[in-house]
């Protein structure tokens, strides 16, 4: 069950795996997310779906090695199995022909992107994308976003690599050239995600992002991953993932994602040295 | 054996069971209930006066006969008294133990009159795990009908109907969404009061019966309802529990430090959060934590904050103490750990620091006035008795509602104001037909062992459908009136 089917380096921080699940394969929709577990003794890990192939059978992740759990996923190799994997979650992006659409991604939110910008290309929208992240190590699947993208825009943070800037730039620079700019989706960090929603915010361009808070379940059970949205306490797994950023409380958000801080650090900082234990150094 | 030295029956008073010491327990997580030893047990199981006309099978929502199987451990009969007990109860090493026996079975034993009812909860587990140190057996089961049915959820009410179904000769399947089955017994109830092995015992017989168990599936959002009858499942049965939280709309609520009752339970013991960092999922336990609320939930949430340390434990409930729903052993066992009761006491606000953390709450004192809808006397504020309590964690628990995910591209189920679905008491039809429910989904949170009696009436009447002695579906009015 969940096997590994292939699994490949994106650059030296993020990783990609192509997962044997057939039965999540057959539902799963741009936007929506699963959660899995590395291990017996391991957490339940949400992560936005990056592609799906109902053919095959197969969900496609990407994640950056952050913690833990990250690390431990980036340790298995193909033909390894997760020991769970549940899903589709969440509600599925609201696709439709709107007109013109600008699908932003940073960083690791590049994958979950992509589905969104191809569901929105297929609907018959203009999609202009924009990628962006740190450096030029962290970015990956330009040309699979340029495929489904009308225009692409890319850009690091350190000018390692094409246009040097954050990805907010070029956003702006679109509202104030584009008056027909319909809907924008906006997937990285939640910094990145609150900027996003802060530029498009003054030219009153709709702003969707997909929130990545703690989970537990993911099915609506704990409440773990409450957040405010226009004032009002919402689940992300359930009534979300995605949410109007102009609505969003980010300082609440971003408070809520440093729960665990120190249990994180302290996990990681004991695997790492665990794993030079194994490993003989 | 000395027969001239057993002590007269009436003279027996009722047999205590054995625990650990409370400043013990308090901050292990291992049972706190030992059972009886042997002989403890027969001097309990003598006790029984085998009424003509006993009243507590009528006590009982699975109706187990209680005096036939302490007729067996009378006669020494062990093995006897777990073929006796296994006839009606499928889990009985789980109701043994989490059963609210003094309001059901135990509350109208003939010998609570004068005296003190026969232990009948702690007479059930001892069969039981007598039972599972010998290697369960597979019962009689009837031949294979060739019908499949599909069990959503692997609590109480789904493996009671699961293990019925199949030992009517069906052929089941259930679905569970987490990634292992128990439902509220694994997620919920904490291991101190349930051991997981014990879950897993149960489950195991259950597939025993041939039962099969899919994991990490969603039903509403993996497959729908309507997934499982194109899968060619003739019947559907729903006990997907109440798993919804229930928060207070206060201000502060989303502080960090501000738990569920559901997540911190499901972290410490569905994650095992407990013995993080050996497992991943970490939870975090303040210095001082109020649990709101007077439930078996409450009880275990206080419980298991002493365990991970916490200097300070307050349980805050709205009534009095006559008015918590809680077990009135678990209420004892957590003021024996020391768990403070703040009753008559309702939070309005929780504060934060500048971090978002809990740094307080806010209080007003209660009083009674007259009974509301329930029954209970209703909680009324007390005017400008407003006080502050220094806490840094709290834990809600409030009761839950049903998880609509289930209803998801699910026609024709109707629903109630309150979340849960209308089903008729006795069958379980829902107003969808070849769609039953019973448990929490049906009723709201409420016991183990009612939801193990709606699974068993459930399973009753699926089995009378497929074997085609029922032609006409009740209709929704019928249902919504029942």
């Amino acid at each position: 069950m969940y096997e590994i089917l292939a699994k490949e380096e994106l650059g030296t921080v993020n990783k990609l795996m192509v997962i044997d699940a057939p039965l999540v394969a057959r539902k799963a929709q741009a936007g929506q997310f699963v959660i899995l577990r590395v291990v017996e003794e391991g957490e339940r890990i949400p992560l936005t779906i990056a592609d799906f192939d109902r053919e095959k059978g197969t969900i496609t992740i990407v994640f950056q090695e952050v913690g833990k759990s990250t690390m431990h996923l980036g340790l298995l190799q193909v033909g390894d199995e997760l020991a769970s994997f549940t899903g589709p979650l969440g509600r599925p992006t609201e696709i439709e022909n709107y007109g013109t659409v600008v699908c932003v991604g940073g960083g690791v939110g590049i994958a979950p992107i992509y589905p969104i910008a191809r569901a929105l290309k297929e609907a018959g929208n203009e999609v202009i994308s924009i990628i962006g992240a740190r450096t030029k190590d962290l970015l990956f699947w330009e040309d699979k976003v340029r495929a489904v993208s009308d225009e692409l825009i890319v850009c690091t943070d350190d000018g390692s690599y094409a246009r040097k800037a954050l990805v907010t730039e070029p956003l702006k620079e679109l509202c104030e050239a584009r008056k027909d700019i319909a809907c924008v989706w906006g997937i990285g960090p939640a910094i990145m995600m609150k900027f996003t929603s802060l530029t498009t915010k003054p030219f009153g361009v709709k702003t969707i992002v997909s929130l990545n808070s703690i989970m537990v379940d993911g099915t609506g059970m704990c409440g773990a991953c409450r957040v405010e949205v226009g004032g009002k306490t919402r689940f992300v797994c359930v009534d979300g993932p995605e949410f109007d950023g102009h609505e969003v409380d980010w300082d609440l958000l971003m408070a809520r994602q440093r729960i665990y801080l120190t249990e994180e650090k302290r996990a990681f900082d004991e695997f790492k040295l665990k794993c030079e234990c194994d490993s003989g150094l | 054996m000395a027969e001239a030295k057993k002590p007269k029956r009436e003279k027996i008073p009722r047999q205590e069971m054995p625990r650990q010491a409370p400043e013990v327990r308090r901050r292990n997580f291992n049972e706190v209930a030992l059972g009886y030893t042997p002989e403890l047990m027969a001097l309990e199981a003598k006790r029984c006066l085998q009424c003509k006309k006993p009243k507590c099978i009528e006590g009982c929502p699975v109706r187990v006969d209680i005096p036939a199987f302490i007729l067996k451990l009378q006669e020494g009969d062990l093995a006897g008294a777990a073929v006796a007990l296994y006839a009606d109860n499928n889990l009985p090493a789980i109701c043994g133990r989490v059963c609210p026996q003094e309001t059901q079975c135990e509350a109208v034993c003939v010998l609570g009159k004068k005296g003190e009812p026969v232990a009948i909860g702690r007479l059930e587990r001892y069969v039981a795990d007598w039972r599972i140190s010998q290697g369960t057996e597979v019962p009689e089961m009837a031949p294979p009908s060739g019908k499949r049915v599909a069990v959503v959820g692997s609590g109480p009410a789904g493996l009671t109907c699961a293990a019925d179904l199949a030992r009517y000769g069906h052929q089941v399947t259930i679905f569970e969404a987490l990634h292992a089955p128990g439902g509220v017994l694994i997620y919920g109830i904490p291991e101190f009061r349930l051991p997981k092995a014990i879950v897993h015992t149960e489950v195991e017989y259950v597939k025993s019966l041939g039962v099969e168990l899919i994991l990490n599936c969603v039903i509403g959002k993996t497959l729908t309802i309507d997934d499982l009858f194109d899968d060619g499942y003739e019947a559907v049965f729903l006990g997907t529990g109440a798993g919804l939280p229930m928060f207070m709309n206060i201000p502060g609520e989303n502080y960090n430090g501000v738990y569920s009752a559901n997540e911190f339970l499901t972290r410490v013991n569905l994650m095992k959060g407990y013995l993080f960092p050996e497992w991943d999922t970490p939870v975090r336990i303040g210095r001082r934590v109020a649990v709101v609320g007077g439930g078996n939930v409450a009880m275990d949430a206080a419980r298991c904050s002493m365990r991970l340390g916490a200097d300070e434990v307050i349980i805050v409930y709205r009534r009095s103490r006559v008015e918590m729903p809680a077990r009135a052993e678990e209420v004892e066992n957590a003021e024996e750990e020391g768990v403070v009761f703040n009753l008559l006491t309702n939070p309005v606000e929780i504060y934060g620091d500048d971090n978002g953390w809990v740094r307080g709450m806010k209080c007003i004192r209660m009083e009674l006035g007259e009974p509301d809808a329930s029954g209970r006397r209703r909680p009324i504020p007390i005017e400008g008795s407003e006080f502050d309590m220094d806490v840094d964690t709290v834990i809600m628990a409030l009761g839950t509602r049903p998880n609509p995910m289930v209803f998801t591209d699910a026609g024709g189920l109707e629903r109630t104001r309150w979340g849960t679905v209308v089903a008729d008491e006795t069958t379980g039809r829902t107003t969808r037909e070849r769609v039953w429910a019973g448990g929490d989904i049906v009723t709201g949170a409420a016991t183990v062992i009612s939801a193990m009696g709606a699974g068993k009436r459930a399973a009753a009447d699926i089995d009378r459908y497929l074997r085609g002695e029922i032609t006409t579906w009740m209709p929704a009015e019928e249902a919504q009136k029942a």
